[in-house]
């Protein structure tokens, strides 16, 4: 209870003595203010990118495989892709009549082009040919409408399946089923919309697509892709594996992969997505933790000298109130708070220029909000490296001879 | 018959490389509840190792130092600052107030080190300041008062916890003589009132004001006696 009215009182003249020294006391937060901005950006920008992961990451399936010519993450020397072979139809029906462990499979090529409907335009679009099991695979939900079928898909028909950014684009408060519209000035009839799915990291809109008959794509749009991607939907996530190594023991047969050489194809799956985000994460935890912890130790050498400085200043009132009956704890303790409270001020700064400028990367980058816990760990921080700076500077003042102290002038 | 204070051969030795300086050798004296006594003597005789020693900021180097009967040269640090809170009330020669923070603040600070809560304290700290006169001055800040109203501030800072005894070390020395003698009409006062009051000085004309005198030279007692007012008090009345 005593101590009480002694922390009020430290409190109180910390703040007396920071506004006494106002620039001083500025300067004494620099590197405090540095570190706090970078603990609090980098643990937003990952909650940011964790965010938008997991939106991703649901768009794409936990249980989903895709062949395609290469991996998604490979690390070989270019020469070793150069000459892939494309995977084509023949070996798609191939894997598609012996693969037993799938529970379904789906061929799609894509490549971007331009949209019209009416005068209105749309470029780099993502056009994707693909079959009617493609809805199944991939577990897509139609906002209105319907997938093609079977026939339409072989048969090559010009309809095609929109994602929203296009109905948004063209149709912002119109049917758009049943319009028709140009892909690569060819006219197709709309017959679905898919739901919306949102952006692969922030990065990129997932719902700026169209789906179209695979035969149709093949025949009349001829991008830059000529090499067909095969999506297989596994039985179940666990047994991912095995279909895997079923997938890869058909393909090499197929494509007449001599024994012992590697594979000339990918099997691709989010597990390696997430790795490499895991990646990504820690790399930027890591250098933002160097950022921080480096800032804050220059910081908090800055403080420490400041309060040397401060105790030097002060030896005739640390005389003065030791005469009055202060104990060595008493100083002691006021000292730290007053660095904790400059600490603090540090602290707070950090936060009121990072917390726009999280609003801005949440405008312009990715979607994402500053944790409450962030801002919580923040101030705890600065009161932390406030104690820990404050402290040698505190201990001296309080081992100060009274006597001493007060002839000093 | 204890004293409130109780000196036994005191001895402060300072030690500067190879030279011994002894700033007190020797020194016992006792001191009643409500005397009035002057320390006196010439710069660097030892009068502001005494006072520091009484009013335990500092400790002897031997000897012993009963305050109230209890023994002081044995005490920690804290128990010395719990003393110097409660038992001891100082002015200084140069004021000592703090300078950020205004009148009635500064007399509250021993309050706050003896824990008494922020009401209470107030109240406390605004009956000293009524006491020495400075009702309308309680909100200034030391730099917007005169040295005589600081000098009134420090004195109300040392009454505020009712201690034991009030030690002055020349508190008239930065003031002049008209300023000083107010001072010293003040200090009177409080003696009057009931407390014990050590003062220090090196002029006779100020140490007149006490009753008793003790006069030191090179760090041991000279001379003790009564004042020549108290003497002529004495006299006036016997004749
Ligand atoms: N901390 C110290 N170290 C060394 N010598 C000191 C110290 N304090 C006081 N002295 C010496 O002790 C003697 C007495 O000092 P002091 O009590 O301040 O004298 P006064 O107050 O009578 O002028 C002086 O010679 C002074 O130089
Ligand atoms: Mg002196």
């Amino acid at each position: 209870m005593s101590r009480f009215s002694e922390i009020i009182e430290s409190i109180s003249f910390a703040y007396k003595s920071i506004v006494a020294n106002k620039l001083r006391s500025l300067l004494a937060t620099l590197g405090i203010v540095i570190g706090i901005s970078a603990v609090t950006l980098m643990q937003t920008a990952i909650e940011g990118i964790n965010r938008a992961f997991e939106s991703s990451i649901s768009s794409i399936g936990a249980d989903l495989l895709y062949v395609q010519k290469f991996e998604w993450f490979g690390n070989e020397d270019w020469s070793v892709y150069r000459n892939r072979k494309d995977i084509d139809f023949r070996q798609f029906n191939f894997l598609k009549k012996n693969l037993q462990s799938a529970v379904g499979m789906s061929a799609s090529i894509g490549s971007p082009q331009t949209l019209k409907y009416r005068d209105l335009m749309l470029q780099n679009v993502l056009v994707y040919g693909t079959d009617a099991e493609y809805q199944f695979v991939t577990g897509s939900n139609m906002e209105s409408g319907r997938f093609f079928t079977t026939r339409e898909a072989t048969g090559g028909y010009p309809v095609c399946v929109i994602g929203m950014d296009i109905k948004e684009a063209f149709f912002p408060n119109s049917d758009p089923l049943e319009k028709n519209i140009k892909i690569a000035n060819q006219t197709y009839r709309i017959i679905g919309v898919l739901e919306k799915q949102g952006s692969m990291l922030g990065l990129f809109s997932l719902d700026n697509q169209v789906l179209i008959p695979i035969e149709r794509y093949i025949q009349y749009i001829s991008g830059w892709n000529t090499s067909l991607s095969i999506t297989v939907k596994a039985a179940n996530v666990d047994k991912l594996e095995e279909t895997k190594d079923e997938i890869i023991s058909i393909m090499r047969k197929v494509r007449k992969v001599p024994y012992g050489e590697r594979n000339d194809f990918g099997v691709n799956q989010q597990e390696l997505f997430k790795s490499t985000y895991d990646q990504l994460t820690s790399l930027i935890k890591i250098i933002g933790t160097l950022i921080t912890l480096m800032a804050l130790i220059v910081g908090s050498i800055g403080i420490a000298n400041i309060m040397f400085v401060s105790v030097k200043e002060r030896t005739k009132e640390i005389g003065v109130r030791k005469a009055l009956g202060a104990k060595r704890s008493s100083i002691l303790m006021q000292f730290l708070i007053e660095s904790s409270v400059v600490c603090l001020l540090g602290g707070f700064i950090g936060l009121l220029i990072s917390f726009p400028v999280s609003l801005i990367i949440d405008a312009l980058v990715l979607p994402t909000v500053m944790p409450i816990w962030v801002i919580v760990l923040a101030l705890f921080i600065s009161l932390l490296f406030g104690v820990l700076a404050g402290f040698f500077p505190a201990l001296k003042a309080s081992k100060l001879d009274p006597v001493d102290s007060l002839r000093y002038e | 018959m204890s004293s409130l204070i109780e000196l036994k051969d005191i001895v402060k030795l300072y030690i500067m490389g190879a030279e011994q300086l002894y700033a007190l050798n020797g020194v016992s004296l006792g001191i009643d509840r409500n005397e009035y006594v002057a320390i006196m003597g010439p710069s660097g005789s030892g009068k502001s190792t005494l006072m520091n020693i009484i009013g335990c900021l500092d400790t002897p180097t031997s000897g012993e130092y009963l305050l109230n009967g209890r023994n002081v040269s044995e005490m920690e640090d804290d128990e010395l600052a719990d003393i110097r809170n409660k038992e001891i009330g100082f002015v200084f020669q140069t004021f000592n107030l703090l300078p950020r923070i205004n009148a009635l603040y500064n007399v509250e600070l021993p309050l706050i080190y003896s824990g008494i809560p922020k009401s209470k304290r107030i109240e406390m700290a605004e009956q000293a300041l009524v006491s020495v006169g400075l009702a309308d001055r309680m909100l200034h800040k030391p730099n917007e008062l005169s040295g005589g109203q600081r000098q009134r501030v420090a004195i109300a800072r040392a009454l505020v916890n009712n201690p034991s005894i009030i030690l002055a070390d020349e508190p008239t020395g930065n003031l002049d003589t008209k300023t000083g003698d107010e001072i010293m009409m003040l200090l009177s006062d409080l003696h009057e009132k009931g407390n014990t009051i050590i003062l220090v000085t090196h002029e006779e004309d100020i140490a007149n004001h006490a009753d008793r005198i003790i006069k030191i030279r090179d760090g041991v007692i000279d001379e003790d006696c009564a004042s020549v007012k108290s003497v002529k008090s004495s006299t006036g009345t016997s004749e």
